[in-house]
């Protein structure tokens, strides 16, 4: 089970994320980036699907992406902190979206190599997205830490706020035995490279929070998860098995 | 905040050997932006493999009160390269 419990982690991560992204739609600032952000939310979306899937076949009690996404509750997620955090603003949104993809960039590619197949898959897909959602969130960071005297207070409070949740994404968590999956405390130095090269350029300091939050990989979350999973299962729960 | 933003027309390349081909335009702080908005404006469906954005306001536009003297040659039948006589061992051109 350690593989379905590892599949899982990684699912709820991309699906959670991918949700809190779609909550932008329809509200970003301008149309550009009203369409870049769902664009951006159906990729780890799309991902999550993918390891649904996969992880319902690797535990063969016949649970399909569906029963997984939408038929468990807050306790039973186990997506990291970081990605669950409310949208707040720009500045915390695109900084999330950054230190996500600066994390699952290396660990996809690293997976390219994993001897199995479906994973080597999946990994193949999602690196090419993630090379972009750093570009574009790195971007934003950039110009907001490096912009108005606003822009770069909102920057550095997102730096500050999100900086306890940063650890976590290190953690071996159900993948530890698993050795079709990536380590991710060996992408590490990558992710801090990347993150170090886009704050350089926005004016900003990246400082390791001395008192981490960790618990999401256990279920213990922050008081947000539960509202937004009761929104996205809303319909699933009230119409099961609804297609359209 | 589209009023501060600064207007970028995209050319899109649908793909090798073929000209850049305009698709219309977009909002963006500067270059770099306007390229990662283009991508995922008019690129989301394999529209192309290469993208050039060009601030509009660096386009230089023939003005419409002149149409008449640009785009209205008349009578000048003898513009349309039609009156030579093309020998056959030339085949099609």
């Amino acid at each position: 089970m350690a593989l379905f419990d590892a599949l899982l982690e990684l699912a709820d991560d991309h699906l959670v994320l991918g949700h809190r992204v779609s909550e932008w739609c329809g509200y970003a600032p301008m149309l550009e980036e009203d369409l870049a952000m769902p664009n951006m939310a159906l990729d780890v979306i799309g991902t999550a699907r993918s390891l649904y899937d996969y992880a319902g076949k690797v535990e063969g009690t016949g649970r399909d992406e569906d029963d997984l996404a939408y038929l468990r509750g807050e306790r039973e997620y186990r997506n990291l902190l970081l990605v669950e955090r409310p949208n707040e603003d720009f500045a915390h949104t695109m900084l999330r979206q950054l230190y996500f993809a600066a994390f699952m960039h290396p660990y996809w590619t690293a997976a390219l190599t994993s001897q199995d197949e479906t994973i080597q898959g999946i990994a193949g897909k999602a690196v090419k997205e993630m090379a972009y959602h750093i570009r574009h969130a790195g971007e934003w960071v950039v110009r907001l830490g490096d912009g108005t005297e606003e822009s770069a207070r909102r920057m550095a409070d997102a730096v500050q706020s999100l900086s306890i949740y940063v650890g976590e994404l290190f953690e071996e968590g159900a993948a530890e035995e698993v050795d079709v999956l990536p380590s991710r405390a060996a992408v590490r130095d990558e992710w801090l490279a990347t993150v170090q090269r886009v704050f350089d350029e926005a004016g900003l300091t990246f400082e390791d929070s001395k008192f981490p939050q960790t618990g999401g990989r256990s279920g213990i979350h922050g008081e947000g998860l539960g509202h937004m999973l009761a929104e996205m299962q809303s319909v699933h729960r009230a119409h099961p098995g609804a297609t359209w | 905040m589209s009023g501060e933003v600064p207007l970028w027309e995209v050319f899109i390349r649908p793909r090798n050997g073929l000209a850049h081909k305009h698709v219309g335009s977009l909002h963006a702080t500067d270059e770099v932006m306007a390229l990662q908005a283009a991508r995922d404006v008019y690129t989301r469906r394999g529209e192309g493999n290469s993208i050039w954005v060009v601030a509009s306001s660096a386009i230089t536009a023939s003005d419409p009160d002149q149409a008449g003297e640009n785009f209205e040659p008349g009578e000048k039948i003898y513009r349309h390269p039609t009156f030579y006589e093309i020998p056959d061992e030339v085949g099609h051109m």
